[in-house]
């Protein structure tokens, strides 16, 4: 019993001093707050030198956490969201929620960076995985006039789905729907998410499966595997960058800028490649993990500006619709 | 109270009721008035609306027809191992859906052991992605319930019956026709009205084994509405015409499903004198277990590879996942028993219909609309694990009650008016002879609700945070985080538990009868 008694009173002490520090509440997507993403140890870091407690909360994916903000509005529980991307940008803007945050970083991205609300954390190329040990197509056209089976994501309801709605449309503008035509026989199936996509084709249902050029880069350095490769398309590969921005109606402000500027320094961005498996925004000074130097490099990067996005988004889904509803 | 007197109390079954259908209208309501604008019915809308009404249809009819020699031949047959093997029957129902998809297809897909073989002979894999691998993937989903469902009922015709059947002489054909198709004709429609209800809310395995947008339901154009295009009215409108289309199948079946009973029995274990020919049993009985079993194995085999990688906080989150098991079938039981005696007075049709309105419900919009009124009350995060409990409880009432109903009412029947004549207290009535008479299905139930409760995903990812996570959504972040091979074995862990909490119910409910 009095043990007990002591229990309690550490425990009170503790939640005590707890509440005293100012909380910081970030909203992300769930892979992200998952014990094997970047969340524990951001959390871990940013505390340290903050004399704060960071809230992290994990909805389901990005496009969802857009919903959730919306959902909650002016008075969300939220002080920084992070885990949107260039395709959910405009949207974001658009409900007014979001305020200007004053990040500066030399980011080392393959394109220009100069949004005043939102900043980048990670990018990535989206690519098709396959097994190294097979020959994969160069291009669009190349991959629809072969025999080579993939599986892609649903772009109503997963981002890498429509990561490459948006990359055919980028590479092909008004030629998309053929090429779209051509593609439909090569997918075997259409799924919910990334994790079915991927599960999929590690069983072998499928030669190659739409992900990241830094996918092969798991592999490699948490499984020492070296079995798998991105396939380089030589019309360009289509940029996810990630971003973060602060709540207009955060009563945190000071704090929320804070974080974001760690967000953009090393002691964050080091984090990034092994958990999340992308590619830091701003190259640490330590530079990319081993094995990172093995990946596929694409030779140009497509991205539509986060305005061109919102714009093209529902006449290519419409278009994907149309050609592989026959 | 007016009309005739009732050995049970009627009330709580309605407050129970109600409840449900608050709950269920409540969020829906709460995410239309969210809406900014009113919204149509697209040209998409109605072409997912056909696929869905299509696939859902067919769906039930497999499950239930197939279903039907399946129950037969087990309900005719005793052979070791049969225990294990209706046991095994929950399985499918109850693994995580990204689960079952990746161990479908290592059976039937493109890659998987029947193309194998057939590659042997030199012949080409077989094309599962279409209508027919969406059919086959609710089939095998759903004919294990509905066998059980079927099963139940034969084993609810008094030993008697078969008796004095044999005795006056009749032959299988006779015996089918007088004591078993009466029975079906009460039981079948309940078994195609869940199935169509279950399949109607189908989203990753009907898009995933549909082989793309050609199978597109309404619950994908749900989660489209939520997420892609944040249209609350649309989403809100595809929910309500869910709902509609499953409440008509559902009075559809309550009125179809009228019949009389077989009477009171004395309970003497059944014996059958039509033996029927023996090979026709076996043939449905293996034909059931390999397709049902052979997934199972591959889901077992591939957990097996990654038993090792089971990590403490997968460990952890299935201990979350056992209490949250624990209380929903707890919930459960407190709706479902009040509700089923409701039912069985005879006059109650529409607490029934509420009662499957869970089924109906899209999990998104029961997520969204308790997130939209309970935000201005608490912090949902910290109710994650209660809200989750509650409305695993909810979906699993409809079978619940599809279970505790038929029995239910036949009890009331026979011993209610003995009852009232002995003036025995209605609370007496339902303890010294309504339970005990129902063990069998409280079991049953209250296992599958465990076992639903342990596999389902639920609302829990709409309002998880780093901190708390189930089972399901720790094998769903673990394949996030490209840790196949560690979600593999969580999936092994999760389905070890799930037949766990079924078999400890379901077998503590039937202790003193054979299965």
């Amino acid at each position: 019993m009095k043990h007990l008694l002591i229990a309690a009173g550490i425990l009170s002490a503790t939640s005590a001093i707890a509440a005293d520090k100012p909380q910081l509440t970030v909203f992300t997507y769930d892979s992200f707050v998952s014990d094997w993403g970047p969340g524990p140890q951001v959390k871990e870091a940013f505390e340290a030198v903050c004399d704060c407690e960071l809230n992290l909360v994990g909805v389901e994916d990005g496009a969802a956490l857009l919903s959730r903000i919306r959902l909650e509005g002016e008075n969300s529980d939220a002080d920084v969201v992070l885990g949107l991307d260039t395709n959910l940008i405009a949207a974001a803007k658009e409900t007014g929620l979001f305020a200007p945050s004053s990040v500066s970083a030399e980011y080392t991205l393959p394109v220009e960076w100069n949004d005043d609300v939102f900043a980048p954390y990670d990018w990535g190329y989206f690519a098709f995985v396959h097994n190294a040990d097979a020959a994969a197509p160069a291009n669009f056209r190349e991959l629809a006039d072969g025999d080579t089976k993939i599986i892609i994501q649903d772009p109503r309801s997963s981002t890498p789905g429509l990561g490459l709605l948006l990359w055919v449309k980028a590479a092909y503008g008004d030629e998309a729907p053929e090429i779209w035509a051509g593609l439909a026989d090569n997918i075997v199936t259409v799924t919910k998410g990334w994790s079915e996509a991927y599960g999929l084709f590690l069983e072998g249902e499928a030669d190659m499966v739409l992900s990241y050029t830094t996918s092969p880069a798991y592999h490699l350095i948490a499984e020492e595997d070296a079995s798998k490769a991105a396939a380089a398309f030589d019309e360009g590969h289509y940029m996810q960058v990630e971003v973060a921005g602060k709540l207009a109606g955060t009563n945190q402000p000071e704090l929320a800028d804070q974080f974001l500027q760690f967000m953009v320094s090393d002691a964050f961005q080091q984090i990034i490649p092994t958990t999340n498996w992308m590619y830091p925004a701003v190259t640490p000074a330590a530079g990319l993990p081993e094995g990172f130097d093995t990946l596929t490099v694409p030779e140009k990067s497509l991205l539509l500006d986060s305005d061109q996005a919102a714009a093209v988004r529902d006449e290519a889904l419409a278009e994907w619709l149309g050609a592989l509803s026959q | 109270m007016a009309g005739r007197a009732q050995p049970v109390n009627p009330t709580p079954g309605i407050g129970a009721a109600t409840l449900i259908a608050v709950l269920i209208l409540g969020t829906l309501a709460a995410v239309a008035l969210r809406a900014d604008s009113a919204s149509g019915f697209g040209p998409a809308d109605w072409s997912a609306l056909r696929f869905t009404l299509v696939q859902a249809v067919l769906s039930a009819i497999f499950s239930a027809g197939l279903a039907v020699p399946v129950a037969r031949a087990l309900a005719r047959r005793r052979f070791r191992g049969r225990a294990v093997l209706i046991a095994l029957l929950g399985a499918p129902f109850i693994l995580p859906v990204i689960v079952a998809i990746i161990g479908l297809l290592q059976v039937f897909g493109r890659a998987g052991w029947i193309s194998d073989v057939l590659a042997v002979f030199g012949l080409p894999p077989i094309r599962i992605y279409g209508l027919h691998g969406v059919v086959l993937a609710h089939v095998f989903f759903n004919l294990p319930l509905a066998t059980r469902l079927i099963l139940q009922g034969w084993q609810e015709i008094p030993s008697e019956r078969f008796r004095l059947a044999a005795q006056l002489g009749c032959n299988g054909w006779a015996m089918f026709r007088l004591i078993e198709m009466p029975m079906l004709a009460r039981i079948l429609p309940g078994v195609l009205a869940v199935v169509f209800a279950i399949c109607l809310t189908s989203f990753a395995v009907a898009l995933t084994l549909g082989g793309g947008p050609r199978a597109t339901t309404i619950e994908l154009a749900i989660y489209q509405a939520f997420t892609y295009d944040f249209n609350l009215g649309r989403a809100a409108l595809l929910s309500g015409v869910q709902l509609v289309l499953t409440a008509t199948a559902a009075l559809a079946a309550l009125r179809f499903s009228r019949g009389d009973g077989f009477g009171a029995g004395l309970d003497r274990s059944i014996r059958r004198w039509d033996e029927g020919t023996r090979a026709f049993d076996a043939f449905w009985i293996s034909a059931a277990a390999v397709f049902l079993l052979l997934p199972l194995t591959s889901v077992v085999i591939s957990g097996l590879s990654g038993v090792f990688e089971i990590s403490v906080l997968v460990y952890r989150a299935a201990l979350i996942s056992v209490l949250v098991a624990a209380a929903s079938t707890v919930v459960l039981l407190l709706l479902a028993l009040p509700m089923a005696m409701t039912v069985a007075t005879g006059r109650y049709g529409i607490v029934e219909l509420c009662g499957i309105l869970g089924l109906a419900a899209s999990p998104l919009v029961i997520g969204t609309g308790l997130f939209i009124l309970i935000r201005p009350l608490a912090n949902p995060t910290v109710l994650a694990l209660p809200v989750t409990a509650l409305v695993n409880a909810v979906m699993a009432l409809p079978f619940a009650l599809r279970i505790l109903v038929p029995s239910t009412r036949e009890v009331v029947a026979q011993y209610g008016r003995l009852a009232l004549s002995l003036d025995m207290s209605r609370w007496s009535f339902v303890t010294r002879i309504l339970l005990p008479r129902l063990r069998p299905q409280i079991g049953f139930a209250a296992g599958l609700a465990a076992a639903l409760s342990t596999g389902d995903l639920g609302v829990i990812a709409l309002f998880a945070d780093a901190q708390i996570a189930t089972l399901p959504l720790q094998i769903y972040r673990l394949m996030g985080a490209y840790q196949m091979e560690a979600a593999a074995g969580g999936a092994l862990l999760l389905l070890a538990l799930s037949m766990g909490a079924f078999w400890l119910l379901d077998r503590g409910g039937r202790w003193h009868a054979e299965a």
